[in-house]
């Protein structure tokens, strides 16, 4: 199913950006630090599409490019039918002889708005048909491009322009959809989460979303500064304290058979290692309100959410502790 | 005039003779989702797909949306991408017939005309590709089946001119054309294939200056659809304008050059005229109306009476040299909507015929009808009344009711 490629980071850096700098992204931008590290991962001739948001506005503002491959950009929430259009192209042209022969990836990006929310039906659909492409959601768990508003991706208790924390309300109500395990219920070939302070798991999970035959779904946890009122400097280290604290754990379901990769096997297998959420939550502004008397329940909310989670991630990976008898 | 080639009669309706001339031009993707009343097209689709009797990639999408976004972005990859809708379809891919102009994506779309909701209704009017007339789609109206098929093939080689780059709608008025029998000549395959030939690329700048054919090629990689702000959005908008312009001969060219193989021709595959030469009063229509006008002006002509009729096939790019010079000596003008704006003053195609009207030397009067919305039948009786009303008007010399309803319960 896989190839058995290797990389060391001299391979990385001495391989030519596809994504190059000069784009107009954030200082602390993950989302940029991640499309930069999937285009690591590509293997040969790719096509890439993105949804509208701020990766697409960062990187190709005319007359300039920040994309050194082929680049379309159509709508907001139409990746997945961006891919399939691309995919079936390729396809027949080859087939008539009008392009040549050999393997053209697809690769489509799209943020937690263009995925959770307004995309996730030409995403459904695009996988249901089978088309195959790697779909890369950056999720920044905001519209971090109109301004910080709440999609199905922010997370429970998170303050964003259109979940603020009022005098009465502490954020947003709703929990953060399970959309890795939503695209898992597809049936599809390829799923997996990672995050950019483990970038060699993210490569990789990259490189293997591209070689399967079929869809395939990376889920990147994406931290924005400017929507998360979190330090700039501070993006890679947000993207480790997500996975400490199991709130964001980084897996694998090859056909649907869950497995957990590494960094989330060390709190797995050490229970202890597992930090308390609060350390992820009190860098961020976007949880401030948590932190005082008034709204300081939610907090338990977060952290038993997160628990459930993580136990019921753990049973479909089969690492359950034995149950302790009553 | 004559054909050239042997040409076969087949049996089928207008969904169906799209669905053939489709087949015959060789597309390489289709991507579509059913609606009525379109569905016969892609369903025929699906069975030359099943049958090996096509080369084509068919993407069965989950909406209209994704319909249209996968073939502006199969053209942008260098396909040739065909697809078919109707009402609520067009109003769901609304959003991307503009992204599709606007990347400069040549996909040629069968629109099925269906009357917009609510109340939901499935039968025929044109309120759903005139919503998308200002989409930066060519659009053209066929009469009958038979021009349905010959208009799609056409369609190709005039989207797919790299001096013109636009994407087109070929309008069929639901059911009366969609799902109605008639005996249509179509040409030899091969011969339809030599003549939209295989699709050919503008050369633009790409990055770092060099020459590149326009589209997503790993080889020559360019970036489609990038974000224009007010430095550069607005040359973009006009360039369309341009090759709209440009269009009008095109449409002309391709359509003159398909008539020396068939031997079909409507007009000067702009604006059809019937009898106009010397009419004194004329009724302007679009689509599958025509033909009972016709039969009305066959049987005024037999009493004496200078009736004409003018038939817009090409109503984006509006053919305005062509409206002005065919209506020169007309006195009085009737001009038929089959949909409604809402507030405005009468419906859209009287808004252009009026407005184009203001320029000429001589201006007729100029009436509107609205007629046949959800399907509603127009008979060749109140064809006549309009032409009863527009002599009254020549005598009166006046006009006392400018917008008026046919075969409407008031």
């Amino acid at each position: 199913m896989f190839s058995e490629w290797r990389f060391t980071a001299k391979d990385i850096a001495q391989k030519p950006d596809l994504f190059t700098s000069g784009h107009r992204a954030c200082a602390g931008c993950a989302p940029a630090t991640v499309l930069r590290l999937v285009m690591k991962a590509v293997r040969g001739p790719t096509i890439v599409t993105n949804a509208t948001g701020c990766m697409e506005v960062v990187s190709t503002i005319y007359p300039y490019t920040s994309w050194a491959i082929p680049w379309i950009h159509t709508a907001f929430e139409n990746a997945g039918a961006n891919a399939s259009g691309i995919e079936a192209a390729i396809k027949v042209l080859q087939k008539k002889g009008r392009i040549k022969d050999g393997q053209i990836d697809v690769i489509a990006f799209a943020g937690d708005g263009g995925t959770y929310d307004i995309g996730i039906q030409a995403l459904s659909g695009a996988v249901e048909r089978g088309h195959d492409f790697l779909y890369v959601l950056y999720d920044n768990e905001a519209y971090m491009n109109t301004g910080i508003q709440r999609s199905g991706g922010t997370p429970l208790g998170a303050a964003t322009t259109t979940s603020p924390a009022g005098t009465v309300i502490p954020g947003k109500l709703q929990y953060k959809k399970p959309i890795a395990d939503i695209m898992v219920a597809h049936e599809m070939p390829y799923v997996a989460t990672a995050s950019p302070h483990y970038w060699r798991d993210l490569i990789t999970k990259a490189r293997k979303g591209i070689e399967v035959n079929g869809p395939a779904f990376l889920h990147v946890f994406a931290p924005c500064p400017r929507g998360w009122r979190s330090d700039p400097s501070k993006s890679i280290e947000l993207s480790r304290l997500a996975v400490e604290t199991c709130i964001f754990p980084l897996w694998e379901a090859i056909n649907g058979e869950y497995q957990l990769s590494a960094p989330s096997k060390v709190m797995a297998l050490s229970p202890q290692k597992k930090k308390p959420v609060k350390e992820y939550l009190q860098v961020q502004g976007r949880f401030r309100h948590l932190f005082t008397p008034k709204f300081e329940k939610m907090l338990e909310e977060i952290q038993r959410l997160t628990d459930e989670r993580w136990d019921r991630l753990l049973k479909r990976c089969g690492l359950t502790q034995p149950a302790k008898t009553a | 005039m004559k054909s050239v080639v042997k040409q076969e009669f087949l049996a089928l309706n207008g969904d169906e003779a799209v669905a053939y001339a489709a087949k015959q031009a060789d597309v390489d993707v289709v991507a579509a989702y059913p609606v009525t009343p379109q569905t016969i097209i892609v369903e025929k689709f699906s069975e030359y797909v099943a049958n090996g009797e096509v080369e084509t990639e068919f993407v069965c999408t989950e909406s209209e949306h994704s319909a249209m976004t996968a073939c502006i972005t199969a053209s942008a990859t260098g396909a040739r991408t065909f697809t078919a809708t109707a009402a609520p379809g067009l109003a769901l891919m609304h959003e991307m017939l503009f992204v599709a102009s606007g990347c400069r994506a040549p996909v040629v779309m069968a629109v099925a005309n269906r009357a917009l909701s609510a109340p939901i209704n499935i039968h025929g009017d044109h309120s759903d590709t005139m919503a998308e007339r200002d989409s930066g789609w060519i659009q053209i109206y066929a009469e009958n089946a038979q021009e349905a098929y010959d208009s799609i093939i056409q369609a190709f080689k005039i989207a797919e001119n790299p001096k013109i780059l636009l994407p087109v709608i070929v309008g069929l008025d639901g059911f009366t054309l969609s799902h109605t029998l008639e005996n249509v000549q179509v040409l030899p395959g091969d011969v339809i294939k030599k003549f939209v030939g295989t699709r050919q690329f503008p050369f633009i700048t790409g990055h770092e200056g060099k020459t590149v054919s326009f589209k997503l090629d790993p080889e020559n990689p360019l970036t489609i659809g990038p974000l224009a702000l007010q430095d550069y959005y607005f040359e973009f908008k006009r360039q369309q304008e341009d090759a709209m312009k440009n269009a009008l001969k095109t449409i002309r060219q391709v359509h003159d050059e398909y008539a020396q193989i068939s031997g079909r021709n409507y007009g000067d595959g702009l604006v059809d005229p019937y009898y106009l030469e010397d009419a004194e009063m004329a009724i302007i229509c679009l689509g599958s109306t025509a033909g009972t006008v016709k039969t009305v002006v066959n049987n005024l002509r037999a009493e004496g009476v200078k009736a004409g009729m003018l038939r817009i096939r090409t109503f984006r790019p509006l053919p305005v040299e062509g409206i002005l010079k065919a209506l020169e000596k007309v006195k009085a003008v009737a001009v038929m909507d089959r949909c409604m704006s809402f507030g405005g003053c009468g419906g859209p195609v009287f808004h252009e015929i009026r407005h184009a009207l203001y320029d000429a030397l001589a201006h007729p009067y100029v009436v509107n009808y609205i007629y046949g919305l959800g399907g509603r039948d127009t008979s060749p009786s109140q064809i006549r009344e309009i032409y009863k009303d527009l002599q009254r008007i020549l005598q009166a010399q006046r006009v006392e009711d400018p917008i008026k309803y046919v075969g409407l319960r008031e």
